[in-house]
This record gives C-alpha cells, sequence and structure tokens, in this order.
C-alpha cells in the first residue's frame, strides 16, 4: 500500500492511506485524548462514533476542528493537535460533558479508573460554568440486576455498550433512547435488564469509560461471611483471574500469580482455598464422556442424537441461546458449568467430608465474569433455596478485597491451593481463553477413544484470537470436526450454519466475551490495550505448560471423586449433581413485555 | 393483541418490504392506524425487521410526534404557534391541564380527553385556537374551556 506523509505538530509521519489523524499521531508518540473512541485491535472491536469531539485538531486550510479518531489523513496534511484553539474546543467539549454528570466521585464506583475522570484531572478542570439541565436532578433510576449495576445518570452517550451489545454480541439489549438531557443507552421501554434479551455477559461494562455501568459489588457480604464463625468459607478461583489479578497491582500484564493468589485468599481468612481449575477437569470428565457418547451413537447409525454438541461453560453463552435460539437447546452439553459443578460438589461431598451442613458453608467464587453473578442466583442451582454458590465476585472485587485488607500483594510468598478440591491439571487452565476448553476435551476423548497415549499434547490448530475457527482433529482415523467461536456475534455466526444445516462440526466450543475468559467482564479493565489480552494469552498457555500433569482424566483428585463418591461420569450421581437443563427464554421475555 | 391488529401491522411492514431503513415510515404507518405505537406493536416491528425491539424503542423515545400513550376519545390540541401564542395561548393550555389534570402528551385515565399542543392549523385569525377532534375552537378565552369540556361530557 502506498505510504503518504503528513506533518503532526511539525513532525513528519509517513502512514496508509486510510489512516485516521488519532492513529498517524500514535505513531509518533502523540497522544490525542479521546472518550466515545474505542478499539480493541486483536478482538476487532471498534467503536468510532466521533460524537464526543474531545479529540479535535486543527487541520490546515480547513474552517472548522476535525475529530482526529475519524478524520483519514490526507497527503501532506498539516495538522496541530495542541494549539490554543484545540484546548479551548477540548475544555468546553469537556466542561459540557461535565455539566450534565453527577460530580459524586468520591463514592463511585469508577473512581480512579474513569476515564472522564481522568480527563478532568488531564485538563485541570476547577469550576464548570455550565450547569446541564438536569444536572440537579437524577432522571434515571438506578438499577441491579444479579450482575450489572446501571446508573445511566452517569451515561455520557459513547456507546461503546451499545456497539458491544449490538455489533460484537448481536444481543439486541441496548439502544440510544431519548434526546437531549435525558438521553442515555437503555433496554427496550427503559425496562429492567432482567426482562431484555440481556445475557449479563458484561461486555458494556468492560468498555464504559464512566461509572454508568458497572458491577454489582460483593465485597462486604463476603468480609461478613469470613468474619462470622458460625460460617465456613470455602473459595474457588477461575483459571482466568491467576493472569490478569497481578495487573490490579500494578503487575506485568501476563503475569501468572498462581501462588499469590492463593496466599492472599489465605491471608483474607477463607477457611478452605479451592480451585475452579479443578472441577475444569471434572467438567472435561463429564462434557468429554457426553461427546463420546452422542458421538459413539453417531457413528453407530443413529442420526437423531444431536450433533453437533456445544459447550455450555460459559452462562452468558448459555442465556444467550436461550433467548435467541431456544429451539436449538438440545445441543449443549447438559453439563454444569465449572463454578456451578465446584458449588454442587463443595455442597455435597466436601461438606460431608468436613461435617458441615450446607447452610452453615458460604460457598464463594472469583471469576473474570459478570454473567456468573447471574448463573449462581439461578434457581436451578439451589437446593431448598440455599445456592451451590453464594456469591460470585470478580477479579476486580478481589482486588478490592485485598487492598482493603492492606495484604501487600506483590510481596506474598506463594502458597498452594487446599486439598481435594485444588488440584487440577494444564487442561484446566487453558479453560480461561477461546480454544482452551475444546483443546481440554479433545486431550482426553483422544486417549478414551483410541486407548492410546497423545502423541502430542498442544493443538495449536486450536488456538488464536480469529472470531471463528474450525479444525480437523485426526483421532487415530476418526476425524473430529471442531468448530470454535468467541464473542456472541461469533457464535450466532456458527448458529445460524448450524439451523441452515451448511456445516459438518461435531463439537463446537463457545465463549461470548472476545477473547474467551481473559477479556471477561469482571477482568482489571484494560481501557483497548490489545497487548494486556495478549499478555494475558500467552500467559495462559504457559501456565499450562507448566503445569506436571496436562490432561484433566490424569488429575489423580478427580480420579478419587469418581472412585469414592461419583462412581462414573455421567452416571447417576453426576447427573443429579454435574449436569442441567435449559429453557426457552423467548417466551418468558414476550409475556412480560405484553403485560405491560 | 387483537389477531386483526397483528396483521395489520405485518401488513404495514410488508409494504415496506421489512426494510429497517423504513422503519420511521412503517412506524408512522402504524401510528396513524393506531393511534399510538404501543410496547406489543413496537416488539412486532422489531420482529418483521429483523431488528432489535430496543432499537425501535430508541427511534419512538427520539421523536417527539411518536407516542406510547393512546389517544383520548376525545383528542385535544392546543396551538402554540406564534399567533395564538401572543393572544394567550399558554393560558388555554393550562387550563385545560388544570380542568383535566393531565400534561400535554398525556390521556385522562378514564380514556376520554387526551391533550397535546401544536404549532399552528392556519387559523390564525380566529387565534388562539384549539381543536377537539376535528372540530376547531376560535378566539378562546381560559373561562370558556370548562363549557367546552362540558360539551363532551357524554
Amino acid at each position: 500500500m502506498d505510504k503518504i506523509k503528513v506533518i503532526i505538530d511539525n513532525r513528519e509521519v509517513l502512514v496508509d492511506r486510510g489512516t485516521t489523524i488519532l492513529k498517524a499521531a500514535q505513531q509518533i508518540g502523540i497522544d490525542i485524548p479521546t472518550l466515545c473512541h474505542f478499539e480493541v485491535e486483536n478482538l476487532k472491536i471498534h467503536n468510532k462514533p466521533g460524537g464526543c469531539r474531545i479529540c479535535v485538531v486543527e487541520v490546515v486550510g480547513r474552517r472548522n476542528l476535525a475529530p482526529a479518531c475519524v478524520t483519514e489523513c490526507m497527503p501532506d496534511m498539516v495538522v496541530r493537535t495542541n494549539s490554543i484553539r484545540v484546548i479551548n474546543a477540548r475544555r468546553t467539549v469537556l466542561e459540557l460533558i461535565l455539566s450534565d454528570h453527577p460530580a459524586d466521585c468520591l463514592q463511585c464506583a469508577k473512581s480512579g479508573n474513569c476515564e472522564l475522570q481522568d480527563l478532568a484531572v488531564r485538563f485541570g478542570i476547577r469550576e464548570n460554568p455550565f450547569i446541564g439541565e438536569e444536572h440537579e436532578q437524577s432522571t434515571y433510576q438506578l438499577e441491579v440486576s444479579p450482575s450489572i449495576r446501571r446508573d445511566m445518570n452517569k451515561c455520557i452517550m459513547c456507546r461503546r455498550c451499545e456497539t458491544m451489545c449490538n455489533e460484537m454480541q448481536t444481543v439486541g439489549a441496548l439502544s440510544a433512547i431519548e434526546r437531549g438531557f435525558p438521553a442515555v443507552v437503555s433496554t427496550a421501554f427503559n425496562q429492567h435488564l432482567e426482562l431484555s434479551p440481556c445475557t449479563f455477559c458484561g461486555q458494556c461494562v468492560a468498555v464504559c469509560p464512566v461509572g454508568a455501568l458497572t458491577e454489582v459489588d460483593h465485597t462486604s457480604k463476603i468480609i461478613r461471611a469470613i468474619a462470622d464463625p458460625t460460617k465456613k468459607t470455602v473459595v474457588q478461583v477461575a483459571p482466568a483471574v491467576r493472569v490478569a489479578l497481578g495487573e490490579e497491582f500494578g503487575m506485568e500484564p501476563g503475569s501468572i500469580v498462581t501462588g499469590k493468589l492463593t496466599a492472599a485468599l489465605k491471608a483474607l481468612g477463607f477457611d478452605y482455598v479451592f480451585d475452579t481449575d479443578w472441577s475444569a477437569d471434572l467438567t472435561i470428565m463429564e462434557e468429554g464422556t457426553e461427546l463420546i457418547g452422542r458421538l459413539t451413537k453417531y457413528l453407530a447409525g443413529d442420526k437423531s442424537v444431536p450433533l453437533p454438541i456445544l459447550t455450555s461453560c460459559c452462562p452468558a453463552w448459555v442465556n444467550f441461546f436461550e433467548h435467541q435460539f431456544p429451539d436449538m437447546r438440545d445441543l449443549p452439553s447438559t453439563a454444569k458449568s465449572p463454578q456451578q459443578m465446584f458449588g454442587a460438589i463443595a455442597k455435597s461431598y466436601f461438606a460431608e467430608k468436613i461435617g458441615c451442613k450446607r447452610e452453615d458453608m458460604v460457598s464463594v467464587s472469583v471469576m473474570p465474569c459478570l454473567a456468573k453473578k447471574y448463573e449462581c442466583s439461578r434457581d436451578e442451582f439451589k437446593v431448598n433455596g440455599n445456592p451451590d454458590v453464594d456469591y460470585s465476585i470478580s477479579t476486580r472485587e478481589l482486588a478490592r478485597l485485598i487492598k482493603m485488607a492492606n495484604i501487600d500483594f506483590t510481596a506474598l510468598p506463594e502458597a498452594e491451593f487446599d486439598s481435594p478440591l485444588g488440584e487440577s491439571t494444564g487442561a484446566a487452565v487453558i479453560f480461561g481463553t477461546t480454544g482452551g476448553v475444546i483443546e481440554a476435551a479433545v486431550r482426553t476423548a483422544y486417549e478414551v477413544i483410541t486407548k492410546k497415549p497423545l502423541p502430542k499434547i498442544d493443538f495449536e490448530e486450536l488456538r488464536g484470537l480469529e472470531g471463528v475457527r474450525s479444525a480437523t482433529i485426526d483421532v487415530d482415523g476418526l476425524k473430529l470436526n471442531i468448530g470454535i467461536a468467541h464473542g456472541l456475534g461469533n457464535a450466532r455466526k456458527l448458529l445460524e450454519d448450524i439451523k441452515a444445516g451448511k456445516c459438518q462440526f461435531h463439537a463446537i466450543e463457545i465463549m461470548a466475551c472476545p477473547g474467551g475468559c481473559i477479556d471477561g467482564a469482571g477482568q482489571p479493565l484494560h481501557h483497548g490495550n490489545s497487548d494486556i489480552i495478549q499478555a494475558r494469552w500467552e500467559a495462559i498457555y504457559r501456565a499450562d505448560k507448566e503445569m506436571p500433569i496436562r490432561k484433566s482424566h490424569e488429575n489423580p483428585s478427580i480420579q478419587a471423586i469418581y472412585k469414592e463418591y461419583l462412581g462414573e461420569p455421567c452416571g447417576h450421581k453426576s447427573h443429579e449433581l454435574l449436569h442441567t437443563h435449559y429453557f426457552d427464554r423467548q417466551t418468558i421475555v414476550e409475556v412480560d413485555v405484553d403485560k405491560k | 393483541m387483537k389477531p386483526e391488529i397483528r396483521e395489520k401491522i405485518i401488513e404495514i411492514c410488508n409494504n415496506f418490504n421489512n426494510n429497517p431503513g423504513e422503519l420511521i415510515n412503517i412506524l408512522h404507518g402504524v401510528q396513524d392506524f393506531m393511534g399510538y405505537l404501543p410496547a406489543e406493536a413496537q416488539e412486532l416491528i422489531a420482529e418483521c425487521l429483523h431488528i432489535p425491539t430496543a432499537k425501535v424503542y430508541g427511534v419512538v423515545s427520539f421523536y417527539s410526534f411518536f407516542t406510547m400513550m393512546p389517544k383520548g376519545k376525545h383528542p385535544i390540541s392546543v396551538c402554540l404557534g406564534t399567533a395564538c401564542y401572543v393572544r394567550g395561548a399558554e393560558k388555554i393550555l393550562d387550563e385545560f391541564k388544570r380542568i383535566l389534570k393531565i400534561n400535554p402528551g398525556e390521556t385522562t385515565p378514564d380514556g376520554k380527553f387526551s391533550l397535546t399542543s401544536l404549532r399552528c392549523i392556519g387559523a390564525c385569525g380566529l387565534a388562539p385556537v384549539a381543536m377537539i377532534g376535528d372540530k376547531v375552537y376560535g378566539r378562546l378565552s381560559p373561562d370558556k374551556i370548562q363549557g367546552i369540556i362540558d360539551e363532551y361530557k357524554d
């Protein structure tokens, strides 16, 4: 592609045709402020409404100021990013946005991590000449769903959430509504999220620059549970948490902090510190067996077998197909997610083992995810109203707890998970990124089907950050067609292909968040930095390589629980504890709307 | 929703080839026919056009012409155009508001009257004017409003 020359702040830069002024400036280290603009390159996330105008620059020969995020460079263009005209315009834009924004930063959940606050600091805003029409009164009620907290008075209409919900995830729960001061991004009829097609994937929260969309915070409930002498607290930690938590304490992205994380949970006072990786191995036993079962029947000539089998670990994905493809709900594996398998085992097998009543046990999960909060509140995961997992907290909430308890995270000596629900394999840790669940399943399925050891543990063909991927795995002559999608928009493409009979997959892995759990909505905010995603992704596979055992069925603790308690995978006891069923939520939505 | 209303909405969407780009025209069509745009109608339009209901609601809530409130049996429109305005139209509107206990854009709980304001009906010589249904009332003053409303107390 031919390069063009532009001059930005008296410096020459050569860029490809079509490059925006913003990108060209970044190439030479000039950081033009942005607010509505949001981009994660390696995950193909783009929000460029050019609406906030904070990025305006002066282009010589052009009468008005140009928004740098959507204006393309032209040959020999001369740009000034810091003239007095530009700075004054940016200040005014910022003052106007702030004139309609609550100034309750001290109590805001986003404080310290808010892009609007950062800009106010950067521009040294000390007073505001403008007062918005609705500044003093709140127009919208605070809404708290099981996962997401929506404070729409803080919405600045950057529409990043709308882009994630509609373009990336194709969920369609959110849209810009109203006009003028009351304009915000909300649901149809401004109704509660639970009555919308929302999957609680939380990608809206992950990109919200301000405090309008945040997670429901359970930190104080956790502190209370730990302090209660009548309760036994059991905590599990998901794979993707260990490759991201360090960022909250200034560590390099991609640092693997499993040992420190375990030590921190013990220092916080949890009675038992266990690993969701353990139940990820258990998931592979159940889901893998289900796959082999369906496949064997199919190969024996039974064409009524529901294939392809779809993974069911991701709760936002489960919500998605229940809402959007309820007629296909016989396809996903009935295996519960690792979080819920863990909860079920903790409050049965483990509770019995330590002689604790389930009501006296508080089961907590630390997840990179916000949909997990919704998942653990589902009625089918409760026994007599008592949930298998009482609270699910995000990676960010755990970081808050650690800071609150004045634990010096980076200086912590490493600790080990407790036994028996703490032992795990490399196959479990890769659940944390797209392609990982199916790779773990293939590692086990191969050895179970062929009864031969895997020639090569690493299935590179299943890895990567492409939105939709496919590979054919040779299982000793049996050609296993695997599909992988991450991001619900990509999942939709695959599902529509299946519906149209256009694909011949045997098994498909789906994760709702782009990149999988490493970019889950509960993770430290990356503010669009794709290097952070890349670093977490690499760390997941490094963590896998570091594990002495890398196949789920070789986990001695998993083998023991089948011998001691569960019997066999997909057996009677397993079905009772580790499998679930799905609902048609399409009708539920319609009925509720009709009632209005 | 009655099946005939459902069918009519589907027909309107079909007339525009279920094209999402024609959403505003479709909403006009449905509002002309129903008098307002209830949630169920928006849901159905979204379904026909294969777009999220939130998007339809986004457009309905953006334009003040679209309403989710059913119109009363006797829709009242008070002109706030320049000629009427300078001759005291605001006081006329206030009197309607006071008597009916509703704001513009609302309908009385018994469904009898709804109140809106508009800009100029071309009867400036009679300013200030208001319309109830198709009937125009001119040279209004606040003390005449109660009497006019009473005409419709059937």
